[in-house]
């Protein structure tokens, strides 16, 4: 994930001017800054929330009810692992430890350097070739350890 | 003539190389200056070959794979462009006996154009729906879908033609035309494969159902989870606008339909399609009380026919061919084709589109050629998430809804998940709560409470505490959630955890065992805004 810069009010601005016309605006406009700077900065809220004629609580509540939207920036790669069922029946759960011990994060958080986050996800529609992972938004299949550190390994290496 | 090369662009042609395989081919064409050229199509769905490479011979098509960019050199050495032999080498396409027994209706450009060319499209019997459509009435468009028995594909087979009937009775100043592309059921993925190998279908099957129902506006919820699907559609849909197709005067015909594509924000509730309407309109994907339907209340509360991909992708052939002929294939309430997805520990994972009647031993075994593993069959789960676990023994159980719905069971989107004979029904009964817990909407107690209650209560069966009577308030939280829920996912999530205890008891009864430790199967909050 490259491009994403650190929080500018008048950029989220402009992202947002540039959707608050559409019907059903907030998801577009809450993607469109994720994808500008990463996440979505709690100073983004009374922005949107006057855009759009909406309470800060309502902003609120749309950016914290999705699992997308991230309230603090990403690390640099995000590693997204597959823990559906058609993964889990060709051991993602297995893969999924070993990164997790590799790498002495959770899923859900970041490494320490920064370097990467890694995301539990349910379902990436590449469920024959299972297990699945998505890094940076590419997608993967047939993810074994050994693949997965692969992944790892090119990631840490453009850290 | 220059000879065509085909290369899946599809996400998961992609995810094992095709990227890679596509560039190694042109670097060929290139460097030895070729009289070939490189097509980017969809996927034939036989994921085991992939990256399948095809080329066209005056035989037809013939087929290679699975290639590594690193054969690619050999291939061309071979003779790939004359279809010549090699190891890989798998005969004429249409041939190869999973494809060759399917009766690809939805399916059948699928694989076999490149999706983003719209001369592809008509010149393969693209919009021939919709110029029938555009010489009928409103009310015979509609009888036309009602008349070939299509149900909806999303899982709950209601009958499309009603839906959109009374959409088409409602009066209003504004109707919508929604697809639900929210595929989130695990073990499913055709929503994906055709957005991705044939989007103009599913443009036109909405561009032929706002004709029919007097809807000038479409909306298509993709999830976020398909990137890939997403800038297909989206570059699709401004194709068709620069063509003519979409717009104010759709294919010369004076009436208008406009259509966007919104994407998801990793919700799996958002499926269910109020929630889908209350996340289109820039809301949490809270589920709305029915009634109204919204067929009479619908986004932004109007009239709206929420129908999902595959459905409205069925749509053209319909008004092409007719009802009568889509009827023909298909059993008893059941008609037209099933798209089954292989999906899991299978040999041969794939998609499969056939009549209904199909069983699921005929799918697992004569398509999907048994497990991955080469280990024992022990549990096959239909229906994404929510439905049941069956074991061996059910299957001869024919793939069609009423079949399903006898067995306790939910074909749902025709997803099937295969497990070998090391899976544990306790933890995948543990995990169902845990995935209910993660993606209740929170609106109704019995769902949100429910489901994380639910887990203890398994752990506390793992672990050997007072296993009998945990089961036993097991079975009453199930009843209260299947009773209690607004809506399929709290009401349905019994159904995986049921179904496990009834058909593998012994996996409840096992020495006591601790509870997961790691972070990855504790269940994750969701992060606090700080």
């Amino acid at each position: 994930m490259s491009k994403e810069q650190s929080w500018d009010a008048d950029r989220a601005l402009s992202r947002i001017r540039a959707l608050e016309h559409l019907p059903g605006a907030l998801l577009p406009i809450l993607h469109a800054l994720q994808d500008e700077f990463g996440y979505v900065d709690k100073a983004a809220v009374p922005l949107i929330a006057e855009a759009l004629n909406l309470s800060h609580a309502e902003v609120h509540g749309v950016v914290s009810f999705y699992h997308d939207f991230r309230h603090s920036p990403p690390g640099k790669h995000v590693l997204k692992m597959c823990r559906a069922e058609a993964c889990q029946s060709m051991g993602c759960e297995s893969t999924i430890r070993h990164v997790e011990n590799r790498l002495g994060v959770h899923l859900g958080e970041t490494t320490g350097d920064g370097t990467l986050t890694v995301d539990a996800v349910y379902c990436l529609g590449n469920c024959a070739l299972s297990p699945a992972v998505m890094l940076d938004g590419k997608l993967y299949g047939r993810v074994s350890r050994e693949v997965a550190d692969f992944l790892i390994d090119s990631a840490q290496r453009h850290a | 003539m220059s000879v065509k090369v085909y290369v899946p662009c599809d996400a998961a042609a992609v995810s094992v190389g095709a990227d890679a395989v596509a560039k190694a081919i042109a670097d060929q064409i290139a460097s030895h200056r070729l009289n070939a050229s490189l097509v980017r199509n969809g996927s034939r769905g036989m994921f085991w070959l992939e990256p399948l490479v095809e080329v066209e011979t005056p035989q037809g098509r013939v087929a290679y794979g699975p290639v590594s960019a690193d054969a690619v050199p050999g291939l061309f050495d071979a003779g790939l462009l004359d279809g010549k032999p090699h190891k890989l080498h798998l005969g004429l396409t249409e041939e190869i006996p999973f494809l060759k027994r399917q009766e690809r209706l939805t399916f059948a450009r699928c694989g076999v154009t490149d999706p983003l060319s719209l001369s592809d499209y008509v010149s393969h019997g693209g919009y021939r729906g919709l110029e029938k459509a555009l010489m009928l009435t409103h009310e015979t468009i509609v009888q036309e879908v009602t008349n070939s028995g299509l149900r909806g594909r999303g899982g709950a087979g209601f009958p499309t033609g009603i839906k959109w009937r009374t959409v088409l009775n409602a009066q209003a100043d504004q109707k919508y035309i929604v697809c639900n592309a929210d595929e989130g059921d695990s073990g499913t993925y055709a929503d994906r494969m055709i957005i991705e190998g044939d989007p103009f279908v599913l443009i036109e099957g909405m561009t032929i159902a706002g004709i029919a129902v007097g809807a000038t506006s479409g909306y298509i919820y993709i999830r976020s989870e398909y990137p890939h699907a997403f800038r297909t559609l989206r570059r699709a849909i401004a194709i068709a606008y620069d063509k003519g197709y979409l717009g104010p005067n759709v294919a010369g015909s004076g009436k208008r339909f406009d259509l966007d594509v919104r994407l998801g924000a990793g919700a799996y509730i958002c499926g269910e399609e109020t929630s889908l309407l209350e996340s289109l309109e820039g809301k949490r994907g809270q589920i709305r009380f029915k009634p109204p339907l919204p067929a009479i209340s619908g986004l932004f509360g109007k009239p709206t026919v929420v129908n999902n991909v595959i459905s409205l992708a069925t749509v053209p052939i319909i008004l092409y061919k007719g009802g009568e002929y889509y009827k023909n294939f298909g059993m008893g309430k059941s008609r037209g084709t099933l798209t089954i997805q292989l999906a899991g520990n299978i040999k041969h994972g794939g998609l499969v589109e056939k009549a209904f009647g199909l069983t699921l031993r005929e799918a697992i075994y004569d398509f999907g050629g048994g497990t991955a593993s080469g280990r024992p069959l022990r549990a096959v789960q239909v229906g994404g998430p929510l439905g049941a676990y069956f074991p061996e023994s059910f299957l001869d159980t024919p793939l069609d809804y009423e079949a399903f719905a006898e067995r306790k069971g939910m074909l749902g989107h025709g997803g099937i998940v295969v497990f070998d004979d090391t899976v544990d029904l306790a933890r995948q009964a543990r995990f169902a709560m845990e995935f209910c817990a993660v993606e209740s909407c929170g609106k109704c107690t019995p769902c949100r409470v429910g489901s994380t209650r639910g887990v203890e209560v398994i752990d506390r069966i793992i672990a050997n505490q007072d296993r009998m009577q945990n089961l036993e308030l097991l079975d009453d939280l199930c009843e209260v959630l299947t009773d209690g829920s607004l809506c399929a996912l709290g009401g349905l999530i019994p159904s995986p955890v049921q179904s496990a205890i009834r058909h593998f008891p012994e996996d409840f009864h096992k020495p006591a065992s601790p509870p997961p430790g790691t972070g990855s199967s504790k269940i994750q909050e969701t992060q606090s805004w700080r």
